[in-house]
């Protein structure tokens, strides 16, 4: 319970039990604060209220008051008495002490609960830092386990290693020694083989010694006569010279072969040359001109300075003669500057071709690319159509080639053949069209010459009934003056009569003929001089219809078109 | 000229016409025309006799005898008038004179399979030579006989030596146990020597190419290597894979047709013309879609001489296609073009292939394998010819004419001449 300490205070024993537990309290060690400043933080008011009259009571106040000042005095606040001994309280100066207490003591809970905040919020961390700790901890447990088993797995690995690089060189070792034993039994079949040979040998020379001292009954030639040899020359014999000829006509044969390979290789060799001082011009030619910017492109420059003098020294002398390693040499070395030096601006090309088009003086030399792209597919199509063409001539061709004469001619005969039927075909077809139109015509003329007998018939009919119409109208005429109703009936039905029968193009021309004469027919309204005018028209008319058809009948027609008129 | 068990029968190339008949003393084992057509030497092995026949003069008549020591092997010299009798065991070879009756010898010669090689323009031969235990050559001239050059070589076990066309260089190779290729000048030095590798089998067969440019080498690995002339270094390597995935490359394929039996015709007797003909198939080429894989045959292993391989190679008369056989992939021709090293046909054949030629003036190649069929490839395209006539005649050889017009077709016992046409341009 820490530090007690008694304060002899000359006040009841029932208040020094109260204030003991509260002074000493006070002065409690600060380690212990902790669990007793809660009690302390809120002192409950049924508490106060019961501290209060425990602590002052009626009997006790000026006591309980010196004490106050005591303590106050003791803790640095002025006192509360109004003097220095007297008995009056200076109340501004206890309600002064009163509000400062009162503002310790919330300085002091402020405190309190900050530091409370502090520890809770320790207490977390503290928590924190533990749950992690132990995490890592199990973290470290579980990599060294991994560790342990990698570390395992590794040694594994390496004796399997280990294992198998003793594998291997123990077949090598196998190898070798069989490739020894190999060697060692071939040298001793070798071996084997010469003894063998020598005896062979042996058996050989003395076979042919005993053959030899057989021979001479044995071997013969038997020739009928000699013959001559193959280019007439007699044998010679042998002597140093002509080993020595021999010997020279050898070397000759060697010679003569190695000239020959060599003009053939000096023929390669000028082509080679002639086709690399080509290249080399050509890739010049490519490169863009340099010689405007020396001092940037110095490194190029001073290479096309050293081609020139290259190319002049080349083209001075007779290229085919040279052969000597330096020429060769430079030659090969500037051309493959200059290839390096194309290489360069191509790749430099191709970028700034992927970037994009820049107008600069490279783009001299290069084609945009969709230009270019638009050629080679122009190019490919016509290329393709070329090889169709080519196909099919080609196949034209074979079977022309592969076909036998026969076959030719068969084809040609086919082909006449089909002309011939197709000719035929039209020729049937058109006998048959013209004997169609034959027909046709002979019947269009025999209905044309009925026709015409029939209208002739009719006509005449037509002529006997008008005039008997006529007689009877002029009969009437004289007697009526109008009779146009019945003239008109008359001509309304010699009309009809007409148009019932006409279907000659005569009777179109007729009615045109007639239409012209319509205004001048109109003007007269009187019919009595009409069969004058008729006959007038009788005459003109007939005169001016004159038709090939057989038509007998100007009257008829004048009369018809006197009444179409009319009507 | 063809011989008949001991009879010798001269016809006219083109006409086949008996033109003359000679009588020999045994069976004739070999025969071989002289360089200028004016002789025929026939050559009886087992009794070790010669003889030679004129064409000219009939009842000219020449016989060489060599007595006991047996005769293995009879060659012209490239003038027309030696002889060159290779003894049994290869004890030595026997320069016969037809000019002067006179004998020159030659000691230990070496019995392998190209022993003796002449150069394209007759001057020099060159003769292969083992002495204790070691391989020599030596260079004659031709005119005299005389000895040129006499140089050893380091191969093992000398296996062949062929000039070059030009005559120029000689090519040496080694045994198949050992890949080795040496290259000798006319006068001796040694060029170069090539090796490919060390220990599996090594070179099985080699070729010159018409120009002297190029030397193939064929070897038991199923490659060729192409060596040129300039500094007898390798250009390429030429595989030969059972797979073909190069879509450039056209592969032929020989295909059978099944024959169309007419059923009418069978109610009277046919002849044995008409059943053959009936009954044979024919067949026809048909191009192969790439990839294409060949028939592949894996040799036994514990034999000697495996068919492993390039066995045949041949250069084309203008240079420019070389035709190799891989003996693994029996049944395939491949044709490479030379200008560009690639390989530009594959033609798969029916049967195993028995020998290809050549034609001498023309890019042309006639293949036979054993059936009655001939095969021919030009770059135009390919055809098969039937050989007409009654049975089976197996082609087991051919050989083309000089001027290329004409081919003869060998079989066991029968042997045909196919004419080819030219096209009237």
């Amino acid at each position: 319970m820490g530090d007690w300490k008694t304060i002899t205070v000359p006040v009841l024993s029932s208040d020094s039990k109260n204030i003991l537990p509260y002074t000493s309290e006070r002065k409690k060690s600060p380690t212990s604060m902790n669990s007793q400043v809660l009690r302390l933080s809120l002192p409950s008011p049924k508490n106060m209220h019961s501290f209060f009259s425990a602590f002052c009571t009626e009997e006790n106040i000026e006591q309980s008051i010196s004490y106050i000042d005591r303590e106050l005095t003791t803790l640095g606040f002025p006192s509360i008495y109004a003097e220095a001994k007297g008995k009056e309280l200076n109340l501004i100066a206890i309600v002064n002490c009163i509000n400062e207490l009162l503002a310790l003591q919330h300085k002091n809970l402020r405190a309190q609960e900050e530091v409370e905040m502090q520890h809770l919020k320790l207490g977390s961390d503290m928590d924190h830092l533990q749950n992690c700790y132990a995490k890592l901890k199990e973290q470290l447990e579980l990599s060294k386990r991994e560790i342990v088993g990698l570390q395992e797995r590794d040694r594994q690995l390496q004796i399997k290693n280990r294992n198998l690089h003793q594998l291997l060189k123990n077949e090598k070792d196998e190898v070798q020694k069989l490739q020894n034993i190999i060697s060692s039994r071939a040298t001793q079949y070798n071996h084997d083989m010469k003894r063998k040979e020598r005896e062979y040998n042996k058996l050989k020379e003395r076979l042919h010694q005993l053959v030899m001292n057989k021979k001479d009954k044995k071997l013969a030639m038997e020739v009928l006569n000699y013959v001559g040899r193959a280019d007439g020359k007699r044998g010679a014999w042998r002597t140093d010279k002509t080993e020595a000829r021999n010997e020279e006509e050898m070397y000759k044969v060697l010679l003569s072969d190695y000239e020959q390979r060599q003009k053939q290789l000096l023929l390669e060799n000028a082509e080679l040359k002639k086709v690399l001082q080509q290249m080399k011009k050509d890739i010049i030619s490519l490169l863009p001109p340099q010689k405007q910017k020396p001092k940037e492109r110095s490194e190029d420059g001073l290479v096309l300075s050293d081609q020139e003098e290259d190319i002049g020294e080349l083209n001075k002398e007779n290229m085919w003669e040279l052969s000597c390693e330096t020429v060769r040499e430079q030659l090969t070395n500037s051309i493959r500057k200059q290839w390096r030096i194309l290489k360069n601006h191509v790749e430099k090309l191709d970028n700034q071709v992927s970037r994009g088009h820049s107008g600069a003086l490279n783009e001299k030399d290069v084609i945009s690319r969709e230009d270019h792209e638009l050629e080679t597919e122009k190019l490919e199509l016509e290329i393709q159509q070329c090889k169709e063409m080519i196909k099919t001539q080609q196949q034209l061709l074979q079977q022309q080639l592969t076909c036998d004469d026969d076959t030719t001619l068969l084809l040609q005969d086919c082909y006449l053949l089909e002309e011939r039927e197709r000719l035929q075909e039209e020729w049937r077809l058109f006998r048959e069209q013209k004997k169609n139109f034959e027909k046709e015509r002979k019947s269009f003329t025999e209905a044309a010459i009925r026709l015409g007998l029939e209208r002739k018939a009719f006509e005449e009919d037509r002529g006997a009934w008008l005039k008997h119409q006529f007689l009877s109208m002029t009969a009437d005429c004289k007697s009526e003056n109008v009779t146009t109703p019945s003239a008109f009936l008359r001509s309304k039905y010699l009309v009809q009569i007409m148009f019932l029968h006409s279907s000659d193009p005569d009777i179109r021309l007729v009615k045109s003929a007639s239409r012209q004469r319509k205004p001048s027919s109109v003007l007269s309204p009187t019919i009595s001089p009409e069969p004058c005018q008729i006959s007038q028209y009788i005459t003109q008319n007939s005169v001016a219809s004159e038709k090939p058809a057989a038509d007998n009948m100007p009257n008829l027609w004048v009369e018809s078109d006197d009444k179409e008129e009319t009507e | 000229a063809s011989c008949i068990q001991h009879r010798l029968v001269v016809r006219d190339a083109s006409s086949l016409q008996i033109l003359q008949l000679y009588t020999c003393l045994d069976q004739i084992q070999y025969l071989e025309w002289s360089s200028d057509s004016l002789f025929i030497l026939c050559a009886m092995y087992k009794r070790g006799i010669v003889q030679v026949w004129s064409l000219e003069q009939p009842d000219w008549h020449c016989k060489i005898d060599e007595g006991s020591v047996g005769l293995v092997a009879s060659c012209w010299s490239p003038d027309g008038r030696h002889i060159l009798n290779t003894t049994e065991f290869h004890l030595r070879i026997t320069v016969w004179s037809l000019c002067t009756k006179s004998v020159s010898y030659i000691k230990y010669p070496k019995a392998c399979q190209q022993g003796v090689a002449f150069t394209k323009d007759g001057r020099y031969m060159a003769v292969a030579e083992r002495r204790d235990c070691k391989d020599f050559i030596s260079i004659f001239v031709c005119k005299n006989w005389q000895l040129l050059r006499h140089f050893d070589t380091e191969t093992q076990d000398l296996f062949g030596i062929e000039w070059a066309p030009n005559g120029c260089v000689l090519a040496a190779w080694d045994t198949c146990l050992e890949y080795k290729v040496l290259l000798y000048s006319l006068d001796g030095r040694l060029l170069s020597s090539y090796s490919a590798y060390e220990w599996p089998l090594g070179v099985k067969s080699i070729a010159w190419s018409p120009s002297s440019q190029f030397l193939a080498i064929g070897s038991f690995d199923e490659k060729v290597r192409i060596l040129n002339h300039v500094t007898w270094k390798k250009i390429t390597e030429l595989d030969h894979p059972a797979t073909i995935t190069n879509k450039k490359t056209i592969v032929y394929k020989e295909v059978e047709k099944s024959p169309t039996v007419d059923t009418e015709r069978l109610s009277f007797l046919p002849t044995r013309a008409l059943t053959s003909s009936l009954f044979s198939t024919q067949s026809k080429y048909d191009i192969s879609q790439v990839p294409v894989s060949l028939q592949y045959i894996k040799p036994v292993a514990d034999r000697a001489n495996p068919k492993v391989g390039v066995g045949m190679l041949a250069f084309s008369a203008d240079n420019c296609f070389l035709a190799t056989k891989n003996d693994n992939i029996p049944n395939a021709v491949w044709i490479w073009d030379i200008r560009k090293l690639k390989l530009s046909v594959v033609l798969e054949q029916l049967c195993t292939i028995q020998y290809f030629q050549w034609d001498p003036c023309q890019p042309r190649l006639a293949v036979c394998t054993g059936g009655s069929r001939v095969y021919l490839w030009s770059p135009a395209g390919c055809i098969v010819v039937q050989v007409p006539g009654e049975g089976d005649f197996q082609i087991m050889s051919l050989s083309w004419h000089s001027s290329g017009d004409s081919m003869l077709l060998l079989s066991k016992d029968h042997f045909c001449v196919c004419y080819l046409e030219r096209e009237e341009v």
